[in-house]
């Protein structure tokens, strides 16, 4: 019989790596830690946090940037320090790893609700080239997807803008890479 | 054959070569910060010199490690001067009008476009990785510039007049980008560096058809420039690099 699975095989992974016994209560302590330009969404689920070692040495903890130049890495990596040092876990290193290279992919079902209802379209399967499409955004405000693309470059490198015709208000995507 | 300590070293100043290319870049471009034309302009120029900026600190960071002599992604950046800079030509060109710096862009987008596709195949799984996280950009860069070309190559008789004058200004400092020494052949033929001599064909066919939808016409191949990866450089370099510099040189290892 054909098993469909229900979530993708990247999500089913990131998954059992917080079911790990030894780890569980930091992944949950790291949860409290968001994104900073984004507050309404936890690194976990927007899959910057990657992975959580523990060692004779104290506890490694993975990330992965978003774009290239992504600002918030550096704020990120203290606020991971921060909240460990707040539950007296130490010494904690944080690591940043480059491949494999992040994508909108590891964004949790969860993580694309937050975004959809801080007002931030969350990436959506386009066409075969998976570029930003220039319409048919789904608006976060009320749910048309008559909206057209602004600008390809937005507030911060993993948004563009767009703007709903039937609502007329602008709002951010989330760009697919 | 190269020894292990050979080829580090190789590596490094490979690693270099295209920490200096986004560096120099980035920086250009980000000079549009506050004078694009309109706000999402200024904004999508911002993003993109981000992104080289971001490139920049990923193969200064690899350089140090493999330099392991204390030197810092910093030290590369804030205390080289023009001479000791080996970034291709073409990246350090000033950033001229919005069509000028457009221009620039398709011709340097595509080129990375087809260099990081390569690079993916590396046998150095750091320079591979900085590889599969710069191409997923490059990508958006590249749709971006060849809309514009396009836009303003057909588009209003000055807008067009400007374009033409960009793509033949800058057209003779597109050639370095494909040539190799001999630091890049031996990295070449250790599976480590890309071939670059070998992309210009698929980097003409992609230039020509742009063009032809842009009306413009294909610059001959009369003169070209180069010396960068030599640290020979055009005088903008070094004015580039004054105002990079500045506080480093100001405040030598200030942190902020």
């Amino acid at each position: 019989m054909q098993r469909i699975p229900l979530i993708s095989q990247e999500q089913q992974q990131r998954i059992a790596l917080r079911n790990q016994p030894d780890t569980t209560r930091l992944w949950q302590i790291l949860d409290a830690v968001k994104d900073p330009e984004i507050p309404a969404l936890s690194i976990w689920d927007l899959g910057v946090l990657q992975d959580i070692e523990v060692s004779n040495d104290g506890v490694l903890v993975i990330i992965t940037p978003t774009y290239s130049g992504c600002p918030a890495m550096d704020t990120i990596a203290d606020d991971i320090r921060a909240a460990l040092a707040a539950a007296a876990i130490s010494p904690v290193r944080v690591r940043t790893r480059l491949a494999p290279a992040w994508t909108t992919d590891w964004l949790s079902a969860k993580g694309r609700e937050q975004l959809r209802s801080y007002g931030i379209a969350p990436p959506e399967q386009s066409g075969a080239d998976e570029l930003t499409p220039d319409s048919g955004i789904s608006c976060p405000h009320c749910g048309s997807v008559q909206t057209r693309r602004i600008s390809e470059f937005g507030s911060t490198a993993c948004k563009a803008l767009f703007r709903c015709n039937d609502c007329s208000e602008p709002f951010d995507y989330f760009k697919k890479i | 054959m190269m020894s292990e300590q050979q080829l580090q070293q190789a590596t490094f100043e490979y690693t270099l070569r295209l920490g200096d290319d986004a560096l120099v870049l980035g920086h250009r471009i980000s000079e549009w910060v506050r004078n694009g034309p309109f706000l999402e302009e200024d904004i999508a120029y911002g993003n993109v010199a981000l992104d080289y900026i971001g490139r920049a600190r990923m193969f200064y960071g690899y350089a140090a490690e493999l330099a392991d002599d204390g030197r810092t992604e910093d030290s590369f950046a804030y205390t080289r001067s023009e001479r000791e800079f080996s970034n291709l030509l073409i990246n350090e060109l000033p950033r001229g009008d919005f069509a000028y710096s457009q221009v620039r862009q398709l011709l340097v987008d595509i080129y990375a476009n087809l260099f990081l596709t390569r690079l993916l195949q590396s046998k150095d799984a750091t320079l591979a990785a900085i590889a599969a996280k710069a191409i997923k950009e490059s990508r958006y860069h590249l749709r971006r510039s060849r809309e514009w070309v396009i836009r303003l190559g057909d588009g209003t008789e000055e807008s067009q007049h400007r374009c033409q004058l960009a793509l033949d200004d800058i057209w003779g400092y597109s050639h370095e980008m494909f040539e190799m020494d001999a630091l890049e052949q031996q990295l070449a033929d250790a599976g480590i560096g890309v071939d670059v001599s070998s992309l210009r064909d698929d980097w003409l066919v992609q230039i020509r058809e742009i063009l032809a939808e842009a009306t413009l016409q294909l610059p001959a191949d009369d003169w070209k420039v180069s010396g960068g990866r030599d640290g020979y450089h055009t005088e903008f370099l070094g004015h580039l690099l004054t105002e990079l510099q500045i506080v480093h040189r100001s405040y030598p290892g200030c942190q902020w």
